[in-house]
């Protein structure tokens, strides 16, 4: 049943768009609103991860680390055992990137409550090239038992995620894009952690995306439409704990899965999705992704470009997919 | 709440800490010993003087905390705190066993008194500043102090001085650091492995009071931690020089008892030993 509420504009090309990454700006400010015990910590990156509008509301709640993202996560390990929700944000190459460790042992295993935010996280970062363009993120923080994996869709979802996981008790990684990104929800839409949302009914392939991805998979599924596939499009904005439930549903009706994400498809979404179908019920599986490759320098859109991450791009993928395997016939 | 034993008192607790560490390892038959009997004199002054706690209430809101950052010497931990009454000394010898609340390394989720988990190295102070933050500046509680133990090799790691600068900066008087100097580390002198010296004039310049101390020495311990009390404008260390294995004679000085558990011979000559040295503390043997 397709409950969600779309955007008006969702498929318009005047869609509104704005970072996700400022949808998590709001979120921590309204975060901190809500509870006192919300502390957020920024390693030299305030403004461009949005953590400002959080240390302008409440500058005594506020703690610079400087450059320094080991001792980023391990002040917020202790400030969690001090009884504080920490949110400690930084660039998600180097938050996961450089403190993976410290995060898997003094806040998975040691069950704080603090919160890791990986901001220009993918290969929307552009110019800056493959150092900045974090895409291991999803891979290095789904394995660690313990931690939920969120990665928004727009910058409201993100909002929304961001206070969820600020009243979660649970050690938590949020995945935000530096790129002006199309919102697709509404501040009516529906978002809690753990759950995936069919944005967008079809039965002839299952279209799975997270982040800036789902709306480049709305956007192939309208022009699919057109040439007569009709595509089911699930957003799954939670990459741990996996909404099972609606992913096996989907998969069930179409017979084929195609996964979409801007991060390596090892270990990612397209990893997340290849043990779920192949455990529980073997279906053609198509990844869109980067492919063990690293990013490079450019403007966005020509790096998705680039990577063969565009709609119009995805739209010859998926119709060649479509071609090439047989739908898997079940009852459902 | 808390205990306060008298220097004689004390001693003694650290050498039967001391003699838990020896039957715990060598009940395990793995485990650090050097760095686990080294700090014995620390932890009983820690235990049994200096810090408020309620065993009957780990998670008491007045207590004194403690993050242990080299998580390998944990057996000292472990044998302080059954000595405390955290739980019972028969524990101790769950040590490293499947199912234990004692594991190699220590996890604050699996045993209520500890504040951290730790192991990988470098990672307790900053995770004490952490704490003594939230107490100076968000909570403005006075009364609570943050101790932090941790050994020299892991002052190789980047996150320690990351920390310290961090400290520094805020001047996070709340916070005392031990170091255990003990010079040792897994592949041989620290002076060898990775120059660490000039140890004092570096915490210095990263803005910390630099204590000395003779790390064996209980009332010295009390006293650098009455002083560090007292300074309320910067974190302190307390550089304790110590001897790696200190008080079973064949293994002090030597680092390759830095990592390896004694069997049941060696474990027999240790505790030998350790009562010997009790008797001496009966006695008030100043050569001691």
């Amino acid at each position: 049943m397709n409950d969600y509420i779309l955007s008006s504009d969702a498929y318009s090309e005047n869609v509104k768009q704005e970072p996700i990454r400022a949808g998590f700006g709001r979120g921590l400010k309204r975060a901190g609103e809500q509870d006192e015990k919300i502390v957020a910590l920024c390693a030299d990156l305030t403004e461009s991860v949005q953590v400002h509008l959080f240390k302008e509301a409440f500058p005594d709640r506020f703690i610079q680390t400087g450059i320094a993202e080991q001792n980023l996560v391990t002040v917020a390990s202790g400030l969690a055992q001090a009884g504080k929700i920490p949110f400690a944000a930084g660039y998600a190459a180097f938050t996961p990137g450089r403190n993976w460790e410290q995060i898997k042992t003094t806040i998975a295993l040691n069950e704080q409550p603090a919160k890791v935010i990986g901001g220009h996280a993918g290969i929307n970062v552009g110019p800056d090239g493959a150092t900045h363009q974090m895409l291991e993120d999803i891979a290095l923080m789904r394995v660690i038992p313990n931690m939920v994996v969120v990665v928004p869709g727009d910058s409201i979802e993100a909002e929304k995620a961001t206070l969820a996981i600020a009243s979660n008790g649970k050690p938590s990684y949020l995945r935000l894009a530096r790129v002006k990104t199309p919102i697709f929800s509404t501040e009516e839409s529906p978002f809690e952690i753990g759950r995936a949302y069919v944005l967008r009914e079809g039965w002839d392939v299952s279209l799975v995306g997270t982040g800036v991805m789902t709306h480049r998979l709305l956007i192939a599924a309208s022009i699919l439409d057109g040439i007569g596939i009709k595509a089911e499009v699930v957003h799954v904005p939670t990459i741990k704990p996996l909404d099972n439930h609606t992913i096996l549903t989907s998969a069930k009706k179409t017979g084929r899965v195609v996964t979409a994400e801007e991060a390596q498809v090892a270990g990612g979404l397209g990893g997340a999705v290849a043990e779920l179908l192949s455990e529980q019920l073997p279906t053609p599986l198509m990844r869109i992704g980067l492919e063990d490759r690293f990013g490079e320098s450019g403007e966005p859109e020509q790096l998705f470009e680039h990577f063969g991450l565009t709609s119009d791009q995805i739209v010859q993928k998926v119709k060649d997919f479509v071609q090439s395997k047989p739908q898997y016939h079940r009852e459902y | 709440m808390g205990v306060k034993l008298n220097t004689l008192q004390l001693r003694h607790k650290a050498n039967l800490i001391r003699e838990d560490v020896i039957t715990m390892l060598e009940t395990a038959g793995s485990g650090h010993t050097a760095g686990s009997l080294d700090l014995a004199d620390i932890f009983s002054a820690l235990y049994f003087n200096i810090m408020n706690y309620d065993p009957s209430n780990p998670s008491w809101e007045d207590r004194d905390v403690l993050f242990l950052s080299n998580g390998h010497t944990v057996p000292v931990q472990y044998a302080a705190m059954a000595e405390a009454g955290f739980f019972a000394k028969d524990e101790l010898m769950t040590l490293r066993k499947l199912g234990s609340r004692l594991q190699g390394h220590p996890e604050r989720v699996k045993l209520p008194g500890l504040e951290n988990t730790s192991g990988p190295l470098g990672s307790g102070l900053s995770q004490a500043a952490g704490y003594a933050y939230s107490l100076q500046y968000l909570d403005k509680i006075s009364h609570r102090f943050v101790y932090v133990v941790m050994g020299d090799g892991e002052l190789d790691e980047g996150n320690v001085w990351e920390a310290a600068m961090f400290a520094g900066k805020y001047k996070l008087s709340q916070l005392i650091a031990f170091i255990d100097r003990n010079n040792i580390q897994i592949d041989g002198s620290t002076e060898d492995v990775m120059p660490l010296e000039d140890l004092k004039g570096k915490w210095e310049s990263f803005g910390w009071h630099v204590i000395e101390i003779d790390g064996h020495n209980v009332e010295s311990v009390i006293e650098a931690v009455d002083t560090a009390k007292a300074i309320t404008n910067m974190p302190c260390v307390i550089i304790a020089h110590t001897i790696p294995g200190k008080g079973v004679d064949f293994m002090e000085y030597d680092y390759k008892w830095h990592g390896v558990s004694p069997n049941s011979e060696q474990a027999k000559a240790a505790l030998e030993k350790l009562r010997t040295l009790d008797g001496k503390i009966n006695t008030g043997d100043k050569a001691l």
